[in-house]
Order: C-alpha cells, then sequence, then structure tokens
C-alpha cells in the first residue's frame, strides 16, 4: 500500500519540478530519495504489517509477505537502477523530470499489479504500466527507430488489452456465482465450464504477450531494440518481471485449482518461449538485440514458475526477479558506454577497461547460470520447483539444454573482451566515470553474495 | 567444532586466497614465486592430512560442516576420505610441478594465468572432498570456469572455438546432472539441522545413497548422471572435444585437464553414481563397460595414426581412462583398488610426458612428429626422461603404471575374460605407439628443425626426476597408495551390497 501510494505522489512531484525548476539535476537525487523512501516504508509494512495510509479499498488489493517482499526487491533494484544510470537517463532528451514521473507512475503500477485481489485491479495495474511505457519507447523523439517501436509497442499492446478485456468479462460473465474478489473466487474442479476456459486462454494470451512469451514475442525484439537503452534495461528487467509476478498471481489464486486442465498449454508455451529465445539469439550480431532475445529466454525459464505453481516457483521468481534484473540492468549499463553495440565492438574491453569487462563477465556468467552467482541460484530454484510439481519431466530437460545453448551467445561476449584484439587503435568505450564503474563492481558483488547466500532474499518470507 | 582448523578448509582457502593475491596490483610481479610458494605449502598440508586418517579422534580435522542454505537442506559439507584424500595428493603434487616445470617461461598477463590457475586448483580440491550434492555441484562447475578462461586466453589459434566446444560439451552435460540431483534430492527424507530447523529434504550424500527410487527412475537418473561423467573422463563417444582441447590449450592448462580433471568423471562415478543407482537396469553397467571398452581400442587406433604429438597423448590419455572406468563399473574388488592406484599414477605420468612434449615444443615449435628426429644426440637428459616416463605409460613392470593396470586387468578379467582380451589390444597399442613416438622423435636423423635444440634445464630436471622418483617408487611399493584408499573401496562394496 505504502509503495503504490509514495510512488504515485511522487511521480506527480517529479513532473511538477520539471515544469518550475531549472536546476536539471535535482529530478534525479528526488528520484533516487523517492525510490528509497517507498523501499524503506514498504520494509516497514513488512515488519509492522500496518501501512501509512488507511483508507477502505474494500479487499481489491491485498498485501502479504511474499509480494511485500516482491515489491521491495523491485525497490531495490530501482535505487541500484537510478544509481546506475542517472547520468544516460539526462543525455537521453530535454524532459528529464518527465521520464522519472513516468518510471514512477509504472511504479505504482507495479505495485498495483503485485497485490492485485481482484482482476479490475490487475486491468489498472497493467494499464498504468503499459501506458507510460509506450511513451518512453517513444522519448528519444529524433530516432526513426524509436518512434517506429513506440508506435508497434502502442499498437499490439493495445490489441492485447483488448483481449485481456475479454478475457476477464468471460471469466466473471461466465461464472456468475463467484467471488468478485481472486481469492475467493472458487472455479471449482471438475471439468472447466466453456466461458471460463475462454476467458482463461484470453488471459493467459494476454499475459503471455505482456511478459513477451512466445508465440507472442513479436514485439519484443524492434522495441527493446528501438528503445533507448536505459529505457530497454528498464522494461526488460523490472516491468517484465512485474508481469510474471501478476501473471503467477493470477493463475495461483484464481485458476490454482484447475492447474491440471491448463498445465499442458503453459508447459507448450514455456517450450516454445525457450526455443525461440534461445535459437534466434545465437545469430545476432547487435547485442542490444542479442540481449532482447535473450530476455524472451530467460521469459521462458520464468515461465517454469507459472508452470509449477508451487512454494518453490514463488522463491523462485523472487529469485529470479533480483538475479536477473541485476544481472541485465548491469550489462545495459556497460552497453551504453560502447561505442559499437555488435559483439565485435566489444572487441579487447578486458584490456582496456579491466574492472568494467570483469563485471560484465559476472553479469554473463549469471545470466548463464553458472554456480557462485545468482543466476544459478534463480534457475537452480525454479527446476526445482519444476521437477517437485511432477509433470512435463520432458519440459525441464529441455530448459537445461536451452540453457546450455544460452552460453553460446553469452560466452561470445566474454570471448571478445577477453580473447580478442580491436581492429582499430580507436578507443572502443566512451569515457566512463570512475562512480559508474564502482556501481558495476557493487551489482557484481551483490549478484555473487546472492549467489553464494540466496536465502538473503527468500529468507524473509519466513521471518 | 573445536578444532581451530581443519585439512578441508586449509587445501581449499589456501590456493583460494593464492588467486585473489596474485590480483592484487601490489603483489602482480610476485605472481609466480607466490603460487609456487602457495601450492608447495598446500602440498605439505596434504601430506600432513595423510597422517591424521579418518579413525576416531581426528575425525574433526577432515571434515567440514556449515548449515548452507536451512530451507533447501543443503550443507556446505568438505571431508577426506580415502580416495578424496589420495586424489587431493595427487593435485598437490601436480599444481608445483606444473608451475616449476613452467617456471622459465615466459606467459603474458602472468598474474591472471596463476591466479586462474590457483582457483582452478581450489575448485578441483572442492570436487574430490565435497560430501554434499549441492556443494558439489558448485565445486564442479567452479573448477571448470578459471580452466576455461586459461585455455582460451592462452591457447593456441583455434583456441577459442576448441575450448568453447569443451565447455558447452561439460556444461551441457552437469546441467543434465543438476536435473538428477534435484529429481533425487526431493525423493530424500528430512534433515534436521545442528540447530534445529527442519527441511523437508535433504542434499547430504547419505541421504542420496538412502533416497527412495523405483527401477524406472534410477535407470533414467543412471543415464543423466552417466552422461555428464562420461563427458568428464571422456568416454567414447562423448569424447570429441578433448583432443582438440588438449591439442590448442597451452600445455600447463592440458597438464591440469589430464592430470587432475579427467579424475573428476572417475570420482563422481564412485562416489555417487554407482552407490546411489545400483538397482537401476544392469544393462546400464554393461554399456557403460562396453563404451569404456570400445573407447580403448578406438583411441589407441586413433593414438597410432596421429602425426601430431599433443593429440597422440590425448589419445593415449582416452585408452588409460577408458580402462579405469571399464574396471570401475565391473565393480571387482580387485579392479576398483586398481581404478583408485591408476588414478593417482595416471595424473603422474601424463603430467611427465606433457612436461617433455612441452619442452620439445618451446625448443622446436613443432607438434609434427615426421618433423622431428634425433633428439637423442642433442638433448640426452631428456631422452632418459622421456624413455622412462614411456615405459611407465606402457605400464611396463618396474614403472608405477604396472601394478595398478594389472589390477584393472584382472578385474575386468574376473567380469568377463574375452572383454579383457579386446581391452589387452590397448596395452599392445599403446607400446607400439608410444615407442614409435620415441623412435622417431628421439632417434633417426637430425632434422632443420632439431639442430639446434639444446638440452634441458635445471628446474626442468629437478621436477622430472621427481616425477621418475615416483614413478619407480610406486611401481616397486604400490602398498602404500592402495592402503591409502582401502577403507574408501571397503565402504564402497558396503554400500553397493
Amino acid at each position: 500500500m505504502n509503495a503504490i501510494i509514495i510512488s504515485a505522489i511522487w511521480g506527480v512531484l517529479l513532473m511538477f519540478s520539471g515544469a518550475f525548476l531549472k536546476n536539471k539535476s535535482i529530478p534525479k537525487y528526488l528520484a533516487l530519495f523517492g525510490a528509497v523512501l517507498a523501499l524503506s516504508s514498504t520494509c516497514l509494512e513488512m515488519k509492522t504489517g500496518h501501512s501509512f495510509f488507511s483508507f477502505p479499498v474494500f479487499d481489491m488489493i491485498k498485501t502479504d509477505a511474499f509480494n511485500l517482499l516482491f515489491i521491495d526487491v523491485i525497490f531495490f533494484i530501482m535505487v541500484i537502477y537510478f544509481l546506475l544510470n542517472a547520468d544516460e537517463i539526462s543525455k537521453v532528451g530535454q524532459h528529464v523530470a518527465e521520464y522519472y514521473a513516468l518510471i514512477f507512475f509504472i511504479l505504482s503500477g507495479i505495485a498495483i499489479a503485485a497485490t492485485f485481489n481482484t482482476l479490475l485491479m490487475l486491468f489498472i495495474g497493467i494499464e498504468i504500466i503499459s501506458i507510460p511505457l509506450y511513451i518512453l519507447t517513444g522519448s528519444d523523439k529524433r530516432n526513426l527507430k524509436s518512434n517506429e517501436a513506440a508506435l508497434k509497442y502502442f499498437l499490439m499492446g493495445a490489441f492485447s488489452t483488448g483481449i485481456m478485456l475479454m478475457g476477464i468479462a468471460l471469466v466473471y460473465g461466465g461464472n456468475p456465482n463467484a467471488s468478485f474478489y481472486i481469492d475467493k473466487i472458487d472455479m471449482g474442479h471438475g471439468q472447466m465450464p466453456v466461458f471460463i476456459a475462454m476467458g482463461l486462454v484470453f488471459m493467459l494470451v494476454s499475459m503471455s504477450f505482456k511478459v513477451s512469451a512466445a508465440p507472442f514475442h513479436f514485439w519484443t525484439p524492434d522495441v527493446y531494440d528501438g528503445a533507448p537503452t536505459v529505457f530497454t534495461s528498464f522494461m526488460s528487467t523490472v516491468v517484465k518481471a512485474a508481469g510474471f509476478f501478476a501473471f503467477l498471481r493470477l493463475f495461483e489464486n484464481a485458476f490454482g485449482s484447475m492447474h491440471n486442465q491448463w498445465q499442458t498449454m503453459v508447459a507448450w508455451i514455456t517450450f516454445a518461449t525457450l526455443m525461440i529465445g534461445n535459437i534466434t539469439a545465437v545469430f545476432q550480431q547487435s547485442v542490444k538485440r542479442m540481449l532482447a532475445y535473450s530476455s524472451i529466454a530467460q521469459a521462458g525459464f520464468m515461465m517454469l514458475a507459472v508452470f509449477a505453481l508451487n512454494v518453490k516457483a514463488k522463491e523462485g521468481i523472487l529469485l529470479y526477479t533480483a538475479a536477473y534484473s541485476l544481472a541485465t540492468i548491469g550489462i545495459f549499463g556497460v552497453l551504453s558506454k560502447m561505442q559499437d553495440y555488435t559483439i565485435d565492438g566489444f572487441n579487447g574491453l578486458g584490456k582496456t577497461k579491466p574492472l568494467m569487462a570483469l563485471a560484465a563477465t559476472i553479469f554473463l556468467l549469471s545470466l548463464t547460470g553458472i554456480p557462485l552467482t545468482a543466476g544459478f541460484q534463480s534457475k537452480f530454484f525454479l527446476l526445482i520447483s519444476a521437477v517437485e510439481n511432477g509433470n512435463h519431466i520432458w519440459l525441464v530437460i529441455a530448459a537445461v539444454l536451452f540453457a546450455a545453448i544460452s552460453a553460446y551467445y553469452y560466452f561470445r561476449i566474454i570471448q571478445a573482451m577477453y580473447f580478442k584484439s580491436p581492429e582499430s587503435e580507436e578507443q572502443i568505450v566512451y569515457p566512463v566515470s570512475i562512480g559508474h564503474t564502482f556501481m558495476l563492481l557493487v551489482i557484481a558483488t551483490l549478484i555473487l553474495v546472492i549467489g553464494i547466500y540466496p536465502e538473503l532474499v527468500i529468507g524473509w518470507m519466513y521471518r | 567444532m573445536g578444532t581451530y582448523f581443519s585439512f578441508p578448509d586449509l587445501l581449499i582457502w589456501l590456493p583460494m586466497v593464492a588467486g585473489l593475491l596474485c590480483f592484487l596490483p601490489a603483489l602482480r610481479s610476485q605472481s609466480k614465486n607466490l603460487s609456487l610458494l602457495f601450492s608447495l605449502c598446500i602440498l605439505g598440508v596434504s601430506i600432513a592430512s595423510l597422517f591424521f586418517t579418518n579413525d576416531g579422534k581426528y575425525l574433526t580435522y577432515n571434515h567440514v560442516s556449515y548449515i548452507w542454505l536451512k530451507y533447501l537442506g543443503a550443507n556446505y559439507y568438505i571431508g577426506l576420505d580415502g580416495v578424496g584424500r589420495s586424489l587431493t595428493l595427487l593435485t598437490a603434487i601436480v599444481f608445483p610441478m606444473i608451475i616449476g616445470s613452467n617456471f622459465k617461461k615466459e606467459i603474458s598477463n602472468t598474474h591472471s594465468f596463476y591466479g586462474l590457475l590457483m582457483f582452478s586448483q581450489a575448485g578441483l580440491m572442492g570436487v574430490f572432498m565435497a560430501m554434499d550434492a549441492l556443494s558439489f555441484y558448485f565445486f564442479w562447475e567452479l573448477a571448470l570456469v578459471p580452466v576455461y578462461f586459461l585455455a582460451s586466453r592462452w591457447g593456441g589459434e583455434k583456441a577459442i572455438a576448441s575450448t568453447f566446444k569443451f565447455f558447452v560439451y561439460t556444461f551441457a552435460g552437469s546441467l543434465l546432472m543438476l536435473v538428477g540431483i534435484i529429481y533425487i534430492y526431493l525423493h530424500t527424507g528430512g534433515r534436521t539441522f545442528e540447530d534445529g530447523t527442519i527441511a523437508p529434504h535433504s542434499f547430504s550424500l547419505s541421504a542420496f545413497y538412502q533416497a527412495t527410487l523405483s527401477t524406472v527412475e534410477q535407470t533414467w537418473l543412471f543415464i543423466l548422471f552417466f552422461i555428464a561423467f562420461a563427458i568428464k573422463m571422456p568416454i567414447f563417444p562423448f569424447h570429441t572435444w578433448q583432443p582438440d582441447a588438449y591439442d590448442q590449450s597451452s600445455t600447463p592448462v592440458t597438464m591440469v585437464m589430464s592430470a587432475v580433471m579427467v579424475k573428476m568423471g572417475l570420482l563422481g562415478v564412485y562416489r555417487w553414481l554407482i552407490p546411489m543407482f545400483g538397482q537401476a537396469d544392469h544393462m546400464l553397467y554393461h554399456i557403460a563397460i562396453l563404451l569404456s571398452v570400445i573407447g580403448i581400442v578406438y583411441a589407441s587406433c586413433l593414438a597410432m595414426v596421429q602425426d601430431n604429438i599433443k593429440k597422440l597423448v590425448a589419445y593415449s590419455s582416452i585408452a588409460h581412462i577408458g580402462l579405469m572406468s571399464a574396471a570401475l563399473f565391473s565393480m571387482k574388488k580387485i579392479g576398483v583398488q586398481g581404478v583408485f592406484l591408476q588414478m593417482f599414477n595416471h595424473g603422474i605420468n601424463i603430467v611427465g610426458i606433457w612436461i617433455v612434449v612441452e619442452i620439445i615444443e618451446r625448443k622446436t615449435g613443432i607438434k609434427k612428429i615426421a618433423e622431428l628426429g634425433g633428439l637423442a644426440k642433442k638433448a640426452p637428459a631428456l631422452t632418459i626422461f622421456l624413455v622412462i616416463i614411456s615405459f611407465a605409460n606402457i605400464a611396463l613392470p618396474l614403472t608405477n603404471a604396472f601394478p595398478g593396470e594389472f589390477m584393472l586387468f584382472s578385474g575386468l578379467y574376473q567380469y568377463n575374460p574375452w572383454l579383457a582380451m579386446v581391452a589387452g589390444l590397448g596395452v599392445i597399442l599403446s607400446a607400439v605407439y608410444t615407442l614409435n613416438m620415441v623412435q622417431k622423435v628421439f632417434y633417426g636423423t637430425i632434422k632443420d628443425s632439431t639442430s639446434a635444440v639444446s638440452d634441458i634445464e635445471m628446474h626442468e630436471k629437478l621436477v622430472l626426476s621427481f616425477i621418475i622418483l615416483i614413478i619407480f617408487t610406486a611401481g616397486v611399493y604400490p602398498q602404500p597408495l592402495i592402503d591409502l584408499t582401502k577403507s574408501s573401496t571397503d565402504q564402497f562394496f558396503t554400500i553397493i551390497k
């Protein structure tokens, strides 16, 4: 509750700060402060169980240790994100305060999508996330690719929103005795009524679209490639994780009792996502586009949580959020300093910028899922959850084989950095501040710490 | 725990600390000396650990266990048993020899090279001592990562591709093993920790041995684990990464791979695979033995036609490992004892061969056997060393490989005499290609490439004499090495009963 209100207020505050304050660097400190405030107040809410703000929401929003922890993780990552990327955000365009305002509106939406208890709130949350994202995608106004990406994203997004709304209508309408609240919705255990089944499929399609699961992923590479790199890093991590969280929450609470009837469908979506993401990423030359496909591949792994739907899946999605977001934000932080976005552009980085290359190596190892990094632990938990579930063991085998394929494209960057030398004598990176390198190393350290002791993150669920 | 130190801790942390120190800017110039010093200390610790065996009061010196992941039921648990002791000793002996024999060699980026080398030692030590499935998996992968970087960064011109092949092969194998580990984990009983917390399942080795699995499940899991270990050893047909990787890596790295890393696979079979899946379809054991024997003959034949001296040694290593794996899977007492003995000896001998090969390659710049010749006149000392080590490679009596190979064949003979005869072909063939290599490289006419070669230097003589010393000592009196692993053999046969 705290997080929703504070980020909404902060969004408005930041919008006005752009209009009234001439100093361009104020929004950045304000945003950082806002993220810290939301983080600490959510921690407090977790500890005491009370929010600063209390007004009747009629149970439309419900908080528990699990989703509060998720919001904590999100805001913690946002603090890191702001610390790392403040300079990059101000380079995107003129209206710096607005970008921050939009980000905070998205965060408010994320907090709603994480705590929703009716399908209406889910819809509102998802929309609050989506609309500012369309704007952020197109924020590089003079760049044609950015414009194209924004339009594409908007059109496809609007379409999937329509599908979601139809799904909600079918679920509520097809089951007249059901409660409005998803934790009491009781779908029964027998054969699904046809309206509910249709509603479920519609919701599945639209949620798959939001998290870019195959075969609804086609917007992802273009949008991630076209958007300014800082915002791609935001979109592909925090926002995607929030999408998955909502996905998991929806299917666990609303459709959990009919798990066995839709599980096979999710299994095939998972398989398709893993396959398309990993196989296509292998052929990319641009690192940014490769990361876009790799984010589809990682989404495939996160889909295992929705597929398995048990306690380990919840823990896994939390870890995945932390691990994947940290590593991806880090690697985009490195990428934003590169002159050349192709893989060859990384040639010789190990010699010219050893610390930056070291951090990048840890991010890439984490994305591959090598032990001692957070990426391993998150994959490990999701694999446990999928095996524990017991059905479709073939999917687990497929998932690990695709993880082995993912080593191919992540390691191409490592090979470029350490084993190849640059073709020309020119600088391959823009000037990098000490602070930026320091933040990259901090993120790398966090990844290692979580990799060694993941209960640092998930342990809070049980205190 | 009550004690202030323990051997497993020292064996992991000493190389780890040495690796970190190598990367410190202030100590970078000293990294070579530093790692030599530390690796000698590790050798000292490892020898000292031989005197503190597991009976009774020394138990706490040999086992380290901390609560790691409470909600999952995983401990950080490393400990020394007989085989662990022998393999950590091998690792501890091999590393100073690697560093010593390359002491004069110019290596670019010296500090990262030695830093990574020490990290890989830490990982390998961990694999040999891990007694908890998750710790085992961690170390298993951690040993791989530094070796990958070492092999790619300091390798030949095709090193990036061939090393990556090696990495992906082993990574895919170990991920399959991870699925297997998870599956067994979910079929184990609960675990109560020292502080009273209860986890629903357990990653401990003993819990894994007692997991309730049906025959069908065991059969599938056997396959998952077998692929991981077979890639590592490597066994035919999973061996294709190995000749290229050995050929393209720089020799110190090849030594790490061939002397120590391949033993990870054998250790995995001994400690994890066979004791866990005793109920698996017995056909699988036969298939594993058959594949190993095919590998022996196949690799020996390929070794005969190799013109590249490094690939020749690589294929000969496949043949030797194949014999060990066949004896291990046949599960006859004398054979298993032979495996433990031979794991140690093979490591020593192959390091000796690689040192000689490295010297030849450094002095002439050539790996092709046809272009070499007449080295005996130019480098008599080197020739003596090589001939002795070659005899050990063929397992002639008096050399350390003889008792081991004898035991392996006895085990295999008890399993199936015909198969033992086929595998015996490998010994004959190994004599053919090894002696052929010695003859072509060291005798015959002096070629252009070898005319300017000088004999070896003092530090190389020192390392090689040390190897010869081990070869003869263990060849004449192998009993201490057999005693060292006896407790493990007994334990192995009580578990699989």
